[in-house]
C-alpha cells in the first residue's frame, strides 16, 4: 500500500534580546553554571515577573514576517508542572490568547510552490540545564537558561515529506534571522523542533495516530527523524500494528527513535491566567511602529540580489536563505565589480569552511572587504586561482588581508616573461619524453609540461604567459 | 460532586505531595464538603452571559524595557540549597 | 512614662523633641517582647543586635539634626512572609524554616529608608492560610487579651504584638481578610489597602490576585503614615499602580458631614454574634450624630463571595506553592529513591495539613475537567460581585459592616469544623475579590471584654476616605488604641 506522511512541528527560538523575559539577567549564551541568575528567575519566594517589552515587539515581528493576524488582545498562563529545570514549578507561557495565529509561510519544493499554515506563535520563558553526571546518582541543575524568552511556532499539519519540511525549516530560519527575532544558532539550542507525525493510507481522509518526537536541533536530524519516523510507523501499519500516540525521542547517531516512556498521559498543565502580569494590547499605532522595524525579507532580497548583481537565481535562493550569508555577500559585492565571483567563493569555499568547522555563518572569521579584495587580486592578476586558495586558508585562520598575505608569503604572479622563458627552457630540456610526444602529435602532453612549469614557479607564473611562452619555445625546436 | 480515596491519591500524585493513609482518609471528606459546599452555592447564580474576571486592576502593557541588569552573586542564589556541588543544584539522576 | 505604649506617630514625636532616644524606645521594646513572646508567641525571630545596630545608627542621624524620615526611629515588627535580607522568611511553615532570602521585599525596603527599625519578623498561620493562627509550624500565638483565645489571622503575630505593645506597628498580609480580621480580634487598627496600591515584591505569594501587604497600627494616624511609607508603585511589581499616591495623613481630619455611608443589611444578618451586631449599629449612630448621611443598602451576593474566594485563593495557591520542591531553598526530606520521591516526602513532610488541603483543593479547581465548572465559574462570580460593589458605589463613598461575626473565640473552638472557621473571612473577603480597601477599627467590647471590629470599605484608590471616616470616629469615641492588654 502507498502511504501519505503527515507532518507538523512546533519550533522554538530563543529570542535576541539582551536580558531575559521577566528579569534583567543577561541572556549571553554559556558563562559559569547558576552566574546568570537573580530571585526571579531562580523561583525564590516573593519575587515578581516583569515582561520585557522588546520580548513582545521581536514576537510581533515575527508574527508580521509570517502572515500572521496579531492579537490586539493577549495574556500570558501559567502551564504547571514539576521539573528540575524549572524552578517555580510553573511555565510562564500563553494558552488560549497568544499573540499570533493564523499565518502562513510559502516554500518551494521541486519548483512548486506551497502554502504552510502557522496556527500560532506565543512568548514563553525557556528552562534551565540539567547536567547529567554519568558516573554518579545525582544531576546538576544550572538555571543561566531560565527565563530566556523563546517563541514557540505551531504548524498546520500541511508538510508531506521530509524535503518540505526541511524548506520550511530553513525558511523560518531566514525569516527569523532576517528579522533580528533570533540568532538562531542551532548548536547552542537558540532554535529546536518538535516534529509531530502521522501517516495514513494514500487516498484517506482522516488523519492517523501521530507521535511527537521532541528538541531535534539540527536541520540533519529533523530531517533523519522524519523519515525515519515515517518508516517505523508504515512498518508498524504493515505488520497490522498499532501506532501509540506518545513522545518519543530521535538517536541520531543510531538513526531511530525510541519512546520516552514517561507518565505522558498523567499530564494535566492546569493551565490558568498569570495574576502577576497584566495583558498585552497591540494597539494599530504600535503594530505599525513594528511592522515598519521589520527589514527586508528573504524573498524580496532576492529578488533584488538577481537585479542588482546579476546572480543567477539559484545563487541569490541560496545565500538569502540566510542573513548573515547575504549579508556578507552584500558587503563583499558592494566593494567588488566582480558579484558572480563573490557568489562562487561563498557558495563554494566559504560554505565548505562552515560545514568542516561547524561554525555559523555569523560567526565567520573573515570580513567581506578581505574577500572582495581576494577577487580582485584574482581578477587584476596579482594572483592566481590556485595561490588564492591558499591565500583563502591563510585568512581563515589568520583574518589577516589578502593583500598583506600575498606581499608576505610572496605569492605575486610571476610576470617577468624572461624569468618564466628561463623556466620553461629548464623544463623542456628537463623531459625530453614529454617533447618527444607533443612533436608527435600527443598534444596532451603539453598539460604535463605546463604542470612542471607552475611546481617550479610554486604556482606563481601567470598561467597565459606560461602556455604562450611554452608554445614558442617548443615551435622553435 | 462525589469526591473519592483515587481523586485525592491522583491530586496528591499531581501536586507532588506524599499522605499518610489518614491524611488520605480525612481529607477525602473535606474536600467533598469545601468543594460540594463552594459549588453548590455558586451554582445557585446564573453566570451564563458574565465574563470571567482574571484581573481587577483595569491595567495593561505594563513592561520592563530591554536592558542587562547585574545577576547576584552565584553564592547568593546557592546559599539556600539543600544540596549543592560545582555551582550547580544538585537533585537525584533525572531519567529520560 | 512607658514608652511602648505611645503610637508611632507620638514616638516619632518625642524622638524629634529628643525626649529620649531610639536605642531606648527600641530596648524598651527589645524588653517587652523579652517579657511577653514566650506566652504570646507573636515573633518566630526576634533580630536584638540588628535593632540595635539600626537604632544607633537612626539616633546619629538624629543626633547630627539630619533630615528626618516619617517614622525615624520607630520599632516594628515584620510578617514572616515579607522578606528580609539576610533575616529568616519561614511564612510559618516547616517548608521554609531555613529559608533566608538575599533580597528585601519593596515594603521593608521603603520602611527601613524611612528610619523604621525592624524588632523581627513574626508568626503568622503557615503561608497565611488560615483565621486563628493556629495552623503555624511555630505554634500557635495567643491572644493578648485572653490566652486561651486565637488572636485572628492568618497575621495572628502582627496583630498580638501590636496590641501586647510588643511593635509600635506591624506590617502583615491580607488576602482574605487576615489583617482586618486579626487586627478585629487583638482590637488594633488594620488597613487592607487597595489591591496594587502597595508592592508585593517579596510577599511571599499565596493568592496572587489578591494578596496586599497591610498596616497593623495602635491607630488611624499610624495607619495613615505606614501608607505613606509603603505606598506607590514599584516597577518590580506589574501589578501595583501609580496612581498618584497621596499624602494619607492630609485625611486625618474630623469631618464626616454629608459623608455618605452604606449599610448593607446582609452583612447584619445569618450567624453574626449579637453584640458584634449591636457595637457596629451603634458606630454607625456615632457616624450620623456628626453629620454623615446612612442609608440601608442591599449586597445579596455577600453569601457567594466565601466560596469564590476559597475556589480562586486555592487555586492560585496551588501553583505559588508548586516551588517548594527541595532542591532550591527551605526543607528537603532526609530519605528518597528518586527525584519524584524527593519531591513527593519533602513536600509531604514539609507543609502541614491545611496547606496540603488548599493545594489540593486548588489542584482539583484547575484540573482538566473541571476549570470551567469551578475555576472559571468562581472568575464569573468574582466579576459579579466587583460589579456590585461598583454599583453600590454609586450611592455611597464608604460601606460600614462588622470585620468578623464575632470576636475572639477560643483556641481549638473551630478546628474541627472547617467551613465554620471559613466563615471567619465571610465579612473580609469580597473586598480583596473586589479590589477593594478596607480598614478594621475597633468599635467596643462584647460581653467578655473582648474587642469588636468595624470595617469601613472604601472604592479603589480611596483610602483617603476609609481613613478619614475612621479618624473621626476614633477621635469622638477615643478609640481603643490605647488598649492595655491588662498584662
Amino acid at each position: 500500500m502507498e502511504y501519505e506522511v503527515v507532518i507538523g512541528l512546533e519550533i522554538h527560538a530563543e529570542l535576541d534580546t539582551r536580558s531575559k523575559i521577566y528579569c534583567g539577567c543577561t541572556t549571553e549564551f554559556g558563562g559559569e553554571p547558576n552566574t546568570h541568575c537573580c530571585p526571579i528567575c531562580t523561583g525564590m519566594p516573593g519575587v515578581l515577573p516583569v515582561l520585557n517589552k522588546t520580548v513582545v515587539e521581536y514576537a510581533v515581528r515575527a508574527g508580521l514576517a509570517a502572515n500572521c493576524a496579531i492579537s490586539s488582545f493577549s495574556k500570558q498562563d501559567r502551564k504547571n508542572y514539576f521539573y528540575p529545570d524549572l524552578p517555580k514549578a510553573y511555565q510562564t507561557s500563553q494558552y488560549d490568547l497568544p499573540l499570533c495565529k493564523n499565518g502562513y509561510l510559502e516554500i518551494e519544493v521541486d519548483g512548486s510552490v506551497k502554502k504552510i499554515g502557522i496556527t500560532r506563535i506565543h512568548i514563553e520563558e525557556d528552562a534551565g540545564k540539567l547536567i547529567h553526571d554519568e558516573s554518579g546518582k545525582v544531576s546538576y541543575v544550572d538555571y543561566n537558561r531560565c527565563g530566556v524568552p523563546l517563541i514557540e511556532i505551531v504548524t498546520e499539519p500541511d508538510m508531506r515529506s521530509s524535503a518540505e519540511v526541511k524548506a520550511f525549516f530553513e525558511k523560518l530560519k531566514s525569516i527569523l534571522e532576517y528579522t533580528s527575532v533570533s540568532d538562531c544558532k542551532m548548536q547552542e539550542g537558540s532554535l529546536r523542533a518538535d516534529v509531530n507525525l502521522s501517516v495514513r493510507p494514500k487516498g484517506q481522509k482522516e488523519f492517523g495516530t501521530r507521535t511527537e518526537i521532541k528538541n531535534l536541533n539540527s536541520v540533519r536530524a529533523i530531517v533523519r527523524a522524519v523519515d525515519g519516523e515515517a518508516r517505523r510507523q508504515i512498518s508498524v501499519l504493515e505488520r497490522n500494528g498499532v501506532i501509540v500516540q506518545e513522545t518519543r525521542r530521535w538517536d541520531d547517531e543510531k538513526g531511530e527513535s525510541y519512546s520516552m516512556r514517561d507518565k505522558e498521559e498523567a499530564h494535566d498543565y492546569r493551565y490558568f491566567p498569570e495574576p502577576d502580569l497584566t495583558p498585552v494590547v497591540v494597539d494599530e499605532a504600535w503594530l505599525d511602529k513594528i511592522r515598519s522595524s521589520i527589514p527586508e525579507l528573504p524573498d524580496e532580497r532576492r529578488k533584488r540580489f538577481i537585479a542588482e548583481y546579476g546572480i543567477p537565481a539559484y545563487d541569490a535562493a541560496f545565500i538569502t536563505g540566510s542573513k548573515p550569508l547575504a549579508d556578507f555577500f552584500e558587503a563583499a559585492a558592494k566593494e567588488s565589480k566582480n558579484a558572480k565571483a563573490i557568489s562562487n567563493w561563498i557558495m563554494g569555499d566559504v560554505m565548505k569552511k562552515l560545514n568542516d568547522t561547524g561554525l555559523e555563518p555569523l560567526d565567520m572569521p573573515i570580513k567581506p572587504e578581505s574577500l572582495s579584495r581576494l577577487v580582485s587580486l584574482i581578477d587584476e592578476n596579482v594572483i592566481s586561482g590556485k595561490i588564492a586558495k591558499q591565500v583563502f586558508e591563510i585568512m581563515w585562520d589568520t583574518g589577516e588581508d589578502p593583500a598583506d598575505i600575498v606581499e608576505k608569503e610572496g605569492l605575486k604572479v610571476v610576470t617577468d616573461t624572461e624569468e618564466i622563458r628561463s623556466i620553461v627552457i629548464q623544463v623542456i630540456s628537463a623531459n625530453p619524453k614529454s617533447v618527444e610526444d607533443y612533436k608527435s602529435g600527443k598534444t596532451k602532453a603539453i598539460g604535463f609540461l605546463v604542470g612542471q612549469i607552475m611546481r617550479e614557479t610554486k604556482g606563481k607564473a601567470d598561467p597565459q604567459a606560461v602556455n604562450r611562452l611554452l608554445k614558442e619555445e617548443l615551435d622553435k625546436l | 460532586m462525589a469526591i473519592t480515596k483515587e481523586d485525592i491519591e491522583r491530586l496528591a500524585d499531581l501536586a507532588r505531595l506524599n499522605l499518610t493513609p489518614e491524611e488520605i482518609e480525612k481529607l477525602t471528606g473535606d474536600m467533598e464538603t469545601i468543594i460540594n459546599y463552594s459549588m453548590n452555592k455558586l451554582n445557585e447564580l446564573n453566570t451564563d452571559d458574565v465574563l470571567p474576571m482574571e484581573h481587577v486592576l483595569p491595567i495593561s502593557n505594563v513592561f520592563r524595557e530591554d536592558i542587562c541588569e547585574k545577576s547576584f552573586d552565584r553564592e547568593e542564589i546557592l546559599k539556600n540549597a539543600p544540596e549543592k556541588a560545582e555551582g550547580c543544584f544538585l537533585v537525584p539522576k533525572v531519567v529520560e | 512614662m512607658e514608652l511602648t505604649k505611645l503610637t508611632a506617630c507620638k514616638a516619632a514625636d518625642k524622638i524629634r523633641k529628643k525626649e529620649f532616644s531610639v536605642p531606648e524606645l527600641t530596648q524598651a521594646y527589645l524588653d517587652r517582647i523579652g517579657e511577653l513572646n514566650e506566652k504570646i508567641g507573636a515573633y518566630i525571630t526576634v533580630c536584638k543586635q540588628d535593632a540595635g545596630k539600626q537604632a544607633d545608627n537612626i539616633q546619629k542621624k538624629i543626633d547630627n539634626n539630619g533630615e528626618l524620615p516619617l517614622l525615624a526611629g520607630i520599632p516594628a515588627g515584620i510578617s514572616d512572609n515579607i522578606c528580609t535580607s539576610g533575616v529568616l522568611t519561614s511564612c510559618g511553615s516547616r517548608m521554609l524554616s531555613n529559608f533566608v532570602p538575599p533580597y528585601d521585599a519593596t515594603a521593608v525596603k521603603k520602611l527601613s529608608q524611612n528610619g523604621a527599625v525592624m524588632l523581627g519578623k513574626l508568626n503568622m498561620d503557615e503561608f497565611a492560610m488560615g483565621s486563628s493562627n493556629e495552623t503555624s509550624w511555630y505554634g500557635q500565638v495567643k491572644n493578648p487579651l485572653d490566652y486561651g483565645r486565637v488572636p485572628g489571622g492568618s497575621s495572628g503575630g502582627a496583630a498580638a504584638a501590636v496590641a501586647s505593645q510588643m511593635a509600635c506597628f506591624a506590617l502583615g498580609s491580607d488576602t482574605g481578610g487576615s489583617v482586618r480580621l486579626a487586627s478585629s480580634f487583638c482590637g488594633v487598627v488594620g488597613l487592607k489597602p487597595t489591591y496594587g496600591a502597595v508592592s508585593r515584591y517579596g510577599l511571599v505569594a499565596f493568592a496572587s490576585s489578591m494578596d496586599q501587604i497591610a498596616p497593623v497600627t495602635r491607630d488611624v494616624a499610624d495607619c495613615a503614615a505606614v501608607m505613606n511609607s509603603i505606598a506607590g508603585h514599584d516597577p518590580l511589581d506589574s501589578t501595583s499602580r501609580d496612581y498618584g499616591h497621596e499624602d494619607y495623613t492630609l485625611s486625618l481630619k474630623s469631618d464626616v458631614k454629608g459623608l455618605k455611608i452604606g449599610l448593607p443589611k446582609e452583612y447584619f444578618s445569618g450567624g453574626i454574634q449579637k453584640e458584634v451586631k449591636e457595637k457596629v449599629l451603634d458606630a454607625a449612630k456615632v457616624f450620623e450624630s456628626l453629620g454623615a448621611e446612612i442609608e440601608e443598602i442591599s449586597l445579596p451576593l455577600l453569601e457567594y463571595a466565601l466560596p469564590a474566594y476559597y475556589i480562586i485563593s486555592s487555586a492560585e495557591a496551588s501553583s505559588n506553592l508548586a516551588q517548594y520542591d527541595g532542591i532550591k531553598y527551605g526543607y528537603r526530606t532526609r530519605q528518597f529513591e528518586d527525584l519524584v520521591d524527593l519531591y513527593k516526602k519533602t513536600r509531604g513532610e514539609g507543609f502541614g495539613e491545611e496547606v496540603k488541603r488548599r493545594i489540593l483543593v486548588g489542584t482539583y479547581v484547575l484540573g482538566a475537567g473541571n476549570y470551567d465548572a469551578c475555576y472559571n465559574k468562581a472568575l464569573k462570580v468574582k466579576r459579579m460581585i466587583f460589579e456590585e460593589y461598583q454599583n453600590a458605589y454609586q450611592k455611597v463613598e464608604v460601606i460600614l459592616v462588622p470585620t468578623a461575626p464575632s470576636t475572639a473565640f477560643k483556641i481549638g473552638e473551630k478546628t474541627a469544623d472547617l467551613l465554620d472557621m471559613y466563615l471567619n473571612d465571610v465579612y473580609t473577603v469580597p473586598v480583596n475579590l473586589a479590589g477593594l480597601c478596607a480598614i478594621s477599627v475597633p468599635c467596643g467590647f462584647d460581653s467578655s471584654g473582648l474587642p469588636v471590629g468595624m470595617q469601613l470599605i472604601g472604592k479603589p484608590y480611596d483610602e483617603g476616605t476609609i481613613l478619614r471616616a475612621a479618624f473621626t470616629y476614633e477621635k469622638y469615641t477615643g478609640g481603643n488604641g490605647g488598649i492595655d492588654c491588662g498584662i
